[in-house]
């Protein structure tokens, strides 16, 4: 076992060798233009290009024309708000999402407010899924998009995403989702889920960084959204710029070994993760933070009351985790998800996000067991909290001096 | 972002971590920060008959730099004299452990427990609390 261990997968995940040996000679031998019509070497890219884009439309249940490549998920967010804007504002004005999405997806939003648009940010429940009925008294004659995340990033959660599609449809809006952490997790499909639609990235799913793809529904209905990047008219016009031939081989590669392994790395990994989870739940005064039922097989997301999750990571210094604890950021906030949950700002400022991946072992999560329960016993040895807990003494009695 | 060496020091090898008696009279005991900001501090103080800082304990819920700010601040305060504690700057601390600027406010709450702790112990014992009249940087 090597240290230090990494347990933090949905930042983002190493990249499968298979993925890597895919990719290699599209950037030596086979490094055409994807758009050069007229010569061999363009027709070899483009060749691998079209293989990927039927690799990525099969994952999600789509058809390899609904597929357009991207730099990432953030720009698909960003073309698939914005654009769906751009294209359907005649139609109406306001788009409604969730305040637990990525801020890829607020800050389009947000970014839509300024070119005169409505968005509804509505909140979830304390386990962190949306009401539907909220949802449905949202609805407006006015709302031509309704984006929801598929799975969340910081704790896990899965999305009703068929019954949210449903409801934007019963009142003519479009659906979309993030599906960044979802795909090539659970089985995610387009029709059955009646996504219009949705982001991927494929960094998240053991391919390379800065390639994604953005599905957009050809038929029931034709959904178009207006380009933000303008050139050369490459994908349908809908995002220019020379394809990025290897990551995109990457991209396909990796949403093809997701399609074949995903049902058994599920069940690994969330056989794994609930080692770890239950074994951490052993120690006193510590929560799962959101729904434990619909959650993405490979994420617990955990609070150690009367510790920081900060000094706690800097304690488990060889394992590599994410924390809801802003220490780090300069805003000094905890994580906004947590705190969308109902989560007090101190036992948000005590998560830890575990999150396997392909290439976690058992004895690393057996490893990760041990270094935690030891750094947060250690930690709270320390902690003014944890001793005032213990004599009884309730903290929300005392005046703290906010600073 | 990665910490200094001393910093890691303090924090894997806290010193003076611990509890003293704050219903005695001659025990100084400073609580700082909140909960919800992701930092508290007690940092407590045991003076002599002659003002002299004898003893000093800390516990800290909060990052790496919290807890190694006030591991420092009791290093510091023991064999000071209550009036020489006083003048503890936070940004001693920001030099010593080489706090980058969003950890400055680790020391701002070293100092802020600092003063609590010596205005404890002043009001105990008959003294009117010294108000800080500093701007923090």
């Amino acid at each position: 076992m090597n240290l230090p261990i990494y347990l933090d997968n949905n930042a983002t995940t190493p990249m499968d060798p298979r993925v890597l040996d895919a990719m290699i000679p599209y950037f030596t031998t086979k490094f055409g233009n994807a758009a050069s019509r007229n010569h061999p070497f363009g027709w070899v890219a483009e060749e691998g290009v079209d293989y990927a884009r039927e690799q990525v439309a099969k994952l999600i249940g789509a058809s390899d024309k609904e597929i357009i490549f991207t730099s990432g998920a953030t720009e698909s967010d960003n073309l698939a708000i914005k654009g769906v804007f751009e294209m359907y504002k005649e139609k109406g004005n306001h788009i409604i999402t969730t305040v637990t999405e990525h801020k890829a997806v607020l800050d389009a939003c947000k970014h839509v407010e300024k070119l005169g648009g409505t968005v509804t940010y509505l909140p979830v429940k304390e386990d962190g899924m949306l009401d539907l009925d909220l949802l449905e008294k949202s609805m407006t004659s006015e709302t031509i998009l309704v984006s929801v995340m598929y799975g969340n990033n910081e704790i896990g959660v899965i999305q009703p995403i068929k019954e949210i599609a449903a409801i934007a449809h019963k009142y003519g809006a479009l659906f979309m989702t993030d599906a960044t952490q979802a795909v090539g997790k659970i089985p995610v499909d387009v029709n059955k889920d009646g996504i219009d639609l949705l982001a991927l990235s494929a960094h998240k799913i053991y391919g390379p960084k800065g390639v994604g793809a953005l599905y957009v529904r050809r038929k029931g209905p034709r959904v178009k959204v207006t380009a933000q990047i303008d050139g050369g008219g490459h994908e349908r016009g809908m995002r220019s710029g020379t394809l990025n031939v290897p990551g995109i081989v990457g991209l396909g590669k990796a949403c093809e070994l997701c399609g074949l392994e995903m049902e058994s790395e599920a069940k690994r990994l969330s056989a794994l993760r609930d080692k770890l989870q239950t074994s951490l739940l052993e120690l006193e005064e510590s929560y799962v933070n959101g729904n434990t039922e619909h959650r993405l097989p490979h994420v617990a997301n955990i609070s150690f009351k009367y510790v920081e999750g900060e000094g706690l990571m800097m304690a488990m210094k060889d394992l590599a985790v994410s924390s809801g604890s802003a220490c780090t950021s300069a805003s000094l906030e905890p994580s906004y998800v947590l705190k969308s949950l109902g989560l007090s700002d101190d036992l948000a400022h005590s998560s830890i996000r575990f999150g396997l991946g392909r290439f976690t072992t058992e004895e690393e999560v057996d490893y990760a067991i041990e270094v935690t329960k030891k750094s947060v016993l250690h930690l709270r040895e320390l902690s003014p909290l944890w001793e005032m807990f213990k004599e009884g003494i309730d903290l929300d009695k005392i005046e703290w001096a906010e600073h | 972002m990665a910490y200094s060496d001393k910093v890691i020091d303090h924090y894997t090898n806290p010193r003076n971590v611990g509890t003293l008696d704050k219903s005695n009279h001659k025990v100084g005991t400073g609580l700082v920060g909140a909960p919800e900001c992701g930092d508290v501090m007690r940092l407590q103080i045991q003076v002599d008959d002659n003002n002299m800082i004898t003893d000093a304990k800390f516990k800290t819920f909060g990052c790496g730099s919290a807890i190694a700010s006030s591991s420092l601040a009791t290093e510091w305060l023991k064999g000071k004299s209550i009036d020489d504690a006083m003048k503890i700057d936070n940004m001693d601390i920001v030099e010593e452990l080489a706090l980058p600027p969003v950890k400055i406010h680790c020391s701002v709450l070293a100092e802020d427990a600092i003063k609590a702790a010596i205005n404890d112990y002043r009001v105990k014992n008959g003294m009117a609390p010294i108000e800080s009249e500093k701007v923090h940087h």
